[in-house]
């Protein structure tokens, strides 16, 4: 398919990157393309021009500023995949940015363009939102902070204010005793996730002192299961997680289509909450 | 000596063009002063067209031209349905543009020729159509009652065709055993590698048309039946084609309005595909409902099948739309022995894409129904799925042997394929793992499934095509050119897209000429070059098309020898002929073909009534199908807290006959498993209640990559054809045929304990799921 016809800039700068789209409610920002370019070939988004980012240093890289990682907007999948940084101080980042689609999209899709195109089929949201990821946002009147939990809005829409670019994502390092896992639902290797499942947990002497769980595709934008996460504090691992699990899907409205209809995906999101967690807890 | 190169594993001579780009796909091909085509295609399942505008579009910067189907309506015919077998059928018009109704999603409207796609595609959304909404129609059975809205005036039933072996009221009376199941083959999208595309130039009185198509031969034919240019005015060549499996094998509504398009304008136009159009446009494959009845004896013994299918053909008849479920009428009773069989099928109108040939072409179909109801009748009886089988098959002392329906397998020998395969898979070792599972109730049960199929291919006797209606025969023809240095070129009429042709022929010729392999080409696709041919499909182009390139060499040895004989003064009788010199018996005086190539160049010496060439031309028509068989075991592991279906191991033992080149046979083994297990577990083509078509893209359509199968294990028996000199049987569909009952059979043997005797296919982790119960198993 051919897309309609658009404008293309491409900033030397964030700064004029910022002032581009503070310019023209109709622009788009691209970065690796991987999700913005089907919706213009298949003629579902129209924007009056594409501000081309990819080649801004400052929103590369992942970097270790002390009590978090920074992690720039332009970072791609498979960056982030295999980043030392990431995998030692939030592994599960790099658990679900191994699960984005194929080898080719890791490789051009961004980071932070997954957050800003905001499916909430994609994995990485899920994972922010449970390790409560901050989501930094540029714009002309300088920078401001959103927390992953206000960020994402609705379907596709996020908290991003026209002219505002996100340019990184601070993770908070969550330190020792913590165990990660990231558990996908999907019918082919490359496809989206039926339901997709991130676990932190922090073990205590045989127990659960604390999980945070973040679901893929299990409503209008990623969700935590926070009903499930207050069930598990305090449960010792053994039989009582698989219960305390059974509230994964409470609060959720998942979407219905051709590969699950709701019952199905709140089922899956029970079961497979409860065996991120046990993996997560290294829990056999 | 040399070493007999038919049966090595040759790497293909294809390949390293091929991977390495240097390749000529239609879309690749420009022409001076090329224009580009793009369609409007409708987006109701079912409307009058009331007023078409393409005014707006004409004056948009780059447009040449803008056309409705009214433009196109004095001149562009019915596309073409070649074999309405049943007598009763009927054939619609079909119109390549519609001009006064569109029948399904994705008929085309009207179209915009530019300077270049991107203007074409911007100028579309300037032409406006009004439509009148009609009612869609989707579901068979509701569209054959009598009150359903109508897709043609004529009605939704295009025929109904029966045949009947056997006193079959008799076989099912007082049957002990009788299983009476339903099952669906859901509609299917063919996706090759390389979208379809088609290029047409004229120089004014001539055309050639570049064309992603299986079959440039049937198409020229065609073209000229459907539009009134003269047969001999067109060429028709298939450059590089990247894969078909039938999707290619048709007479397209692109194709024709290209040509049209072409003879309109006095300019070169073309029009490619995207993916999107082509999960629209391109025919679908498969869609029935299958009503199947088998009577049995208490020991297992097939006494009578009764079948009755419901065939969707969509909204038109295409080039082979209702013959398709028919070829699976003479194949439900596969190898097995009965007293009775009857196939009633039933073509019916949709307004949906029609459907036509797909990887196996109603063989798939007819094998899935009959090994599904084998495995249901050895569940009837609690014997083991392969005892029912071995009670029912034709036994290898029993070949030739006419089946029920009237065929003739001419050998085979399913003893030795199946005891080969269950050694490989470990049967008897699953089985108890098997029981493990289910003693303990396992969340993960094991599944075995069987497919000991068989398959009528290499589409050819062409006496049979004749009297079953068809429109064209089933022949193939080769031609071999000796050049004055000795090298050797093959003509072939048989059209490779993929399948590797070039490599098997080489062969092929290598062993008939002695000459090296290296030494031939291969020439194909270009009705200019080869201009007598019936095309790839059927998995026939060994089998027929390999044998006319045999038959083609054997004639230029004789004339070989008879120029040989002249050189060296002797009798014909008295040269033999090996490793590529022509000998006088019992002496060391010969003539090496390169120098008999010389000398019949030179002319300066040959004998009386002896041409100045050793070329040869060959057409070959064999007098039966060839019969691969063998059996496929496939294990899976089903979580049953989630539906999650896993391939754990598979193994087929497949018996293609002869085999000319073992890597090639693997290769299509691989791929028909791969497409097969795909029908079981991952395609569907979906429409919703008004008609359109909600699977248009790859996230939608679930087509499986490596990353989603298992390693296949592969092994071979071989039981030589007799219809053919080289003993080959086709393989280009066998492992699509086989393989997804054995997946399905697996599913289902998995849950079995469960209560569950069927899961629709494909069977998704949430039909699955849901089959266990609506709550599914929690522990």
């Amino acid at each position: 398919m051919i897309p309609a016809q658009f404008d293309y800039v491409r900033p030397d700068s964030l700064a004029e990157a910022c002032a581009e789209l503070g310019s023209d409610e109709d622009a788009k920002v691209l970065a690796g393309g991987q999700s913005l370019m089907p919706l213009l070939r298949l003629r579902l988004a129209y924007p009056s021009k594409l501000i081309d980012i990819g080649r801004l240093d400052a929103l590369k890289g992942v970097h270790d500023r002390g009590d978090h990682l920074f992690i720039g907007a332009l970072a791609t999948h498979d960056e982030v995949m295999r980043s030392p940084l990431v995998t030692a101080a939030c592994p599960l980042l790099a658990l679900a940015a191994g699960h984005v689609a194929d080898p080719a999209t890791r490789h051009l899709g961004t980071f932070g363009g997954s957050l800003a195109h905001a499916d909430p089929a994609a994995d990485l949201p899920a994972a922010v939102l449970a390790l409560d990821g901050v989501l930094v946002a540029a714009s002309a009147q300088g920078e401001r902070e959103i927390p992953a939990a206000r960020f994402f809005v609705d379907y596709l829409e996020t908290s991003l204010r026209q002219g505002e670019i996100l340019s990184g994502v601070k993770i908070p390092k969550l330190g020792p005793g913590w165990g990660f896992h990231y558990e996908k639902f999907v019918r082919t290797a490359q496809a989206w996730a039926v339901v997709g499942v991130a676990v932190a947990v922090k073990r205590s002497n045989g127990s659960i002192a604390e999980a945070r769980i973040g679901l893929t595709n299990m409503g209008a934008t990623p969700l935590r299961a926070h009903a499930a996460e207050a069930a598990l504090r305090g449960v010792e691992l053994g039989d009582q997680v698989r219960q305390a699990c059974e509230e994964a899907a409470a609060g959720s409205s998942p979407p219905a289509d051709l590969h699950a209809q709701p019952d199905y995906r709140r089922h899956l999101a029970r079961v497979l909450t409860h065996r991120a967690v046990r993996a997560a807890a290294g829990s056999p | 000596m040399s070493v007999q190169e038919v049966g090595r594993p040759r790497r293909r001579k294809e390949d390293a063009r091929l991977l390495t780009g240097r390749t000529r796909w239609t879309d690749n091909l420009t022409r001076p002063g090329l224009l580009h085509v793009m369609f409007l295609r409708s987006p109701m399942a079912h409307a009058a067209i009331s007023r078409v505008d393409v005014s707006g579009a004409r004056g948009l910067p780059g447009v040449v031209a803008a056309f409705s189907g009214q433009d196109f309506a004095a001149e562009q015919g019915s596309l073409p349905c070649a074999w309405p077998r049943a007598a009763d059928t009927v054939i619609p018009e079909h119109p390549p543009m519609a001009v006064s109704g569109v029948r399904y999603v994705g008929e085309a409207v009207a179209c915009v020729v530019a300077t270049d796609r991107y203007r074409a595609a911007d100028a579309l959304e300037a032409i406006e159509i009004d439509y009148e909404p009609l009612p869609a129609v989707l579901d068979m059975e509701r569209a054959l009652a009598g009150d359903s809205p109508k897709v043609h005036e004529t009605g939704n039933r295009a025929f109904d065709f029966t045949s009947t072996h056997g006193d079959v009221e008799a076989a099912f009376r007082d049957a002990p055993v009788v299983i009476d199941r339903t099952y669906v083959q859901q509609r299917l999208i063919p996706n090759a590698m390389e979208p379809r595309s088609v290029l047409c130039d004229t120089d004014g009185e001539t055309y050639t048309m570049w064309s992603a198509t299986q079959i440039p031969h049937i198409l020229k034919v065609m073209l000229a039946m459907v539009t009134g240019v003269p047969e001999h005015t067109l060429r028709v060549i298939a450059p590089d084609v990247g894969g078909g499996f039938g999707s290619k094998l048709q007479v397209t509504p692109e194709e024709v309005l290209c040509l049209l398009l072409a003879r309109k304008l006095g300019r070169p136009v073309k029009w490619t595909e995207s993916r999107s159009e082509g999960n629209l446009t391109v025919h679908h494959g498969r869609d029935q409902i299958q009503r199947i009845r088998l009577a049995a004896d208490a020991d297992g013994r097939v006494r009578g099948l009764q079948v009755r299918l419901l065939a969707d053909m969509g909204a038109y008849l295409a080039l082979l739309t209702p013959a398709v479920p028919l070829l699976g009428a003479q194949m439900f009773n596969a190898i097995y022995k009965m007293d009775a069989y009857e196939f009633a099928c039933t073509g019916v109108f949709t307004t949906k894409m029609p459907t036509d040939a797909y990887r196996g072409a109603g063989r798939p179909e007819a094998t899935f129904g009959i090994e599904r109801i084998m495995d249901e009748l050895a569940a009837e009886l609690r014997m083991d799925p392969l005892e029912v089988r071995r009670r029912n098959w034709i036994r290898q002392e029993e070949f030739p042997y006419t089946t029920i329906s009237g065929l003739t397998y001419d050998s085979g020998n399913y003893e030795a394929a199946t005891d080969r395969a269950t050694a490989l898979f470990g049967y008897d070792k699953l089985r108890a793992e098997q029981a493990d599972r289910r003693d303990k109730g396992d969340p993960v049960q094991l599944g075995i499934g069987v497919s000991t199929y068989t398959e009528m291919c290499g589409l050819a006797p062409s006496r049979w095509f004749g009297s079953n209606n068809a429109g064209a025969g089933g022949w193939e023809h080769g031609s071999v050119r000796v050049l004055p240095t000795g090298k050797v070129e093959v003509i072939t009429g048989s059209t490779p897209h993929g399948q590797g042709h070039v490599t098997a022929w080489s062969q092929i010729a290598a062993d008939a000429l002695g000459v090296p392999f290296e030494d031939v080409s291969v020439l194909y696709g270009d009705t200019a070059i080869a201009p007598k041919g019936l095309d790839t499909y059927g998995s026939r182009s060994l089998t027929i098309g390999g044998i006319a390139v045999l038959k083609a060499c054997e004639k230029v040895r004789d004339k070989a020898r008879r120029l040989a004989a002249h050189l060296l003064e002797c009798s014909p009788d008295d040269i033999e002929f090996e490793a590529g010199a022509f000998r006088v018996r019992g002496t060391e005086s010969q003539k090496t073909l390169q120098e008999l190539a010389l000398a019949a160049f030179t002319g300066h010496d040959l004998p009386e009534g002896v041409e100045a060439r050793l070329d040869s031309d060959a057409t070959f028509d064999p007098e039966n199908f060839s019969f691969p068989h063998g059996t496929h075991l496939c294990a899976v592991e089903v979580d049953t807290e989630t539906g999650m279906v896993r391939i754990r191991s598979y193994v087929a033992v497949d018996d293609v006959g002869k085999v000319v080149n073992p890597l090639i046979v693997d290769g299509q083994i691989h791929g028909g498993i791969a497409q097969g297990v795909a029908q079981a577990l991952f395609e569907e083509a979906v429409y919703d209640a008004d008609g359109n078509l909600l699977t248009t893209t790859m996230a939608d359509y679930l087509l499986p990559s490596a990353a989603d199968l298992p390693d296949f294990t592969l092994d071979r028996t071989e039981s030589p054809a007799t219809s053919n000199p080289l003993g080959v049987k086709g393989v280009g569909e066998a492992g699509t045929i086989a393989s997804t009952p054995a997946v399905v059979n697996a599913i289902v043997d998995a849950l079995r304990p469960y209560g569950v005797n069927d899961v629709r296919m494909p069977c998704t982790p949430e039909r699955v799921w849901r089959a266990l119960g609506a709550e599914g198993v929690r522990r």
